[in-house]
């Protein structure tokens, strides 16, 4: 009880749409986020995150259940009384002021005096590598500037728990990488907790402690980046979180039979013979296998061989016509320059990197 | 032609009609306006083309010592108008904010709806429509038959022919003039501010002070401007609400153009308005020029 900053239990909300239709965007959740976490809310538009994340900040009535800050019960309180400050998307900073002005607005508002209310400006903006721009007016600012005064205005009163609606959204991409390492920095450095929401998979393995995986209002899964990509719980977390290769059958021993006769080998498992499962192997567990190699193989013939950089992926097909994605490091260049020729590949695995799915949630 | 004279001659083109337009039907008068001001009034109506300053004298305290007299009346008059105009401001804009916030959270077809109403009153007579104000507020008027049917008043009350009847007739005439600009910026507000500000702490009372007010300042500016300049030198409204009571300085113009046939000193008196009025849109300008100048810096 005392290591959980927020605790979310049976949050409820639906929303009518302008159809008459209703659609649930959050169904009964519960949630707790630690001390000192970066939680990312992670999931396709329309999962729920950002109701969500609008329920914790107060901008949201929840229809049931309730939300508890350090223990105490919020539920029912406006958003300005709720020790919860947002980073908003646009970082809806006030154009009227200056960027002292916004980041010290908190603290006139709890009014802090202005000697001690100019101290903590400096070092909030000192925080976010803005030092002396206090004069400035948002709009001289860019993008990437004016996303850090927001961070600055939101963390000065020190708030027990920090909101981020797709803060790094409007980015380009070099500025989003380096403000993803930042933003962790700076969340070890204060200590507080800090809650993260984005569509971006990517982003959200970087950051987090643990991802809330959504999707139709409800957890799909809430784990730690690599259990949520190495064991996801379901086919729909195991496509939204990367790229991935999923093979349904029924066991038979150490294979798994695909209705098209396919048999993926995998490690032995305490599941029944002819029990239906699913497999996954990321594409990053294949490997272009050299003559002889002990290790079981798909054949395919290749679509398309895309060069990334760090990687070449290969767009296969085996003969049953199935699709397979596979990802060789880009120093095996001379293995790839041969399947280029051919238009062929044979990709091997190993059966420990084949993962059922749901097999850590006790599901069959 | 280069591509910098080309466009010079589109913007002739394109300005030319409304400045010639100007020059002759605006400036022209103006002219003759200011040249009237200062000459003396003939004995029977008509000027005497002699240099002749007393008409502002008569106004600002140094009369011909010869006819006239340094009255403070007329300076008395004017300062009523200015009151009475910056009430109408204040009462329009009382109405019109809050509607304007109203409107501007409705669907896009109510809006266009609501528009469509406020412009409506355009569509008839102003004089036809103040009369019904008459109507309304006269002693066996609407309201007085009202009041006194139920019971709650004896004798009809006073209510046109008052320096109210003014100000609710002239807020009438001018809520639309107050509406337009208000709307068009409180339609602006971006109300993620309003969040951001919430969140922060502020609660519904500061956020109105200190995001949405200063926010939607241009717009009451503008619609200030806009209604405080015609509520000046209005003479329809005191005219049919004010009767022979209250006068306002729009009246005394006329009455020297038309009744007194005193054309300079009408003149002098139009040209006081005049140069008020201009220190305000001067004023306007410069101060909203350096918001958009900044905000143009900004960018």
């Amino acid at each position: 009880m005392q290591n959980s900053i927020v605790r979310l239990v049976e949050a409820s909300k639906a929303f009518t749409t302008p159809e008459g239709g209703i659609v649930t965007a959050l169904d009964s959740i519960d949630l707790d986020v630690r001390r000192n976490e970066f939680l990312t809310l992670l999931g396709p538009s329309g999962c729920g995150k950002t109701t969500l994340l609008q329920a914790i900040s107060g901008f949201v009535e929840l229809d049931g259940g309730s939300i508890l800050i350090d223990g105490e019960d919020i539920t029912d309180r406006p958003p300005y009384r709720r020790p919860v400050n947002t980073v908003f998307q646009n970082y809806a900073l006030f154009p009227h002021m200056t960027v002292g002005e916004n980041v010290a607005y908190s603290l006139e508002v709890a009014g802090v005096a202005k000697p001690a209310r100019r101290e903590k400006v400096s070092a909030a903006l000192k925080m976010v590598g803005l030092e002396g721009m206090e004069g400035r007016r948002p709009r001289q600012l860019s993008g990437g500037q004016q996303q850090r005064v927001a961070l600055a205005r939101a963390i000065i009163a020190r708030p027990k728990l920090l909101l981020l609606d797709e803060p790094l959204s409007a980015l380009d991409k070099n500025l989003r990488q380096a403000m993803q390492i930042e933003l962790k920095t700076l969340q070890n450095e204060l200590g507080i907790s800090f809650i993260f929401v984005t569509h971006d998979q990517q982003e959200a393995l970087t950051m987090s402690d643990r991802v809330a995986v959504l999707s139709g209002g409800r957890i799909q899964q809430l784990d730690t980046p690599r259990a949520i990509y190495d064991h996801p719980v379901n086919t729909f977390v195991a496509t939204f979180i990367g790229a991935s290769n999923l093979f349904e059958g029924t066991l038979d021993g150490d294979r798994l039979m695909t209705a098209d006769g396919m048999a993926i080998r995998h490690q032995p498992c305490d599941k029944k013979i002819s029990t239906k499962a699913t497999a996954l192997i990321r594409p990053e567990q294949f490997f272009l296998a050299e003559e002889n190699a002990p290790f079981p193989t798909i054949d395919v013939d290749l679509d398309q061989i895309v060069f990334v950089g760090s990687t070449f992926e290969l767009f296969g097909r085996t003969a049953e016509g199935r699709k397979v994605i596979a990802e060789v490091p880009a120093n095996r260049r001379n293995l790839v320059g041969t399947v280029e020729r051919t238009r062929k590949a044979r990709l091997a695995y190993d059966p420990a990197a084949v993962h059922f799915i749901g097999a850590n949630a006790g599901g069959a | 032609m280069s591509i910098a004279s080309r466009r010079r001659f589109q913007l002739a083109v394109l300005l030319g009609p409304v400045s010639a337009f100007l020059a002759v039907f605006f400036l022209g008068p103006l002219a003759i306006m200011v040249v009237t001001s200062l000459l003396a009034p003939g004995l029977y109506g008509g000027v005497e083309w002699t240099f002749y300053p007393h008409n502002f004298g008569r106004i600002l305290g140094f009369a011909d010592p010869m006819f006239e007299e340094f009255d403070p009346i007329y300076i008395a008059i004017f300062l009523r108008s200015v009151e009475i105009a910056a009430l109408t401001v204040l009462a329009t804009l009382l109405v019109c904010y809050p509607a304007a916030f109203c409107i501007a959270r409705l669907s896009e077809r109510w809006k266009n709806f609501c528009l469509f109403l406020i412009t409506l009153p355009f569509f008839t007579s102003l004089i036809v429509r103040l009369f019904v104000w008459v109507l309304i507020l006269r002693q066996t008027g609407l309201v007085n038959e009202m009041l006194l049917s139920t019971g709650l008043i004896e004798r009809p009350l006073d209510l046109i022919y008052t320096r109210g009847a003014i100000i609710l007739g002239m807020t009438y005439v001018f809520i639309p003039f107050m509406f337009m600009p208000v709307y068009a910026s409180v339609e602006k507000l971006d109300w993620t501010l309003v969040r951001a500000s919430l969140d922060l702490g502020a609660g519904p009372l500061r956020t109105f002070w200190r995001i949405i007010l200063p926010l939607t300042a241009p717009g009451i500016a503008g619609g200030a401007v806009i209604v405080f300049i015609p509520a000046l030198g209005n003479f329809v409204v005191p005219a049919v609400l004010g009767g022979a009571k209250v006068m306002m300085f729009g009246n005394l113009i006329e009455q020297q153009f038309l009744a007194a046939r005193n054309w300079p000193f009408g003149a002098a008196l139009a040209m006081m308005v005049m140069t008020v009025m201009l220190i305000m849109m001067i004023a306007h300008v410069v101060l909203s020029g350096r918001r958009s100048a900044a905000a143009a810096l900004a960018r």
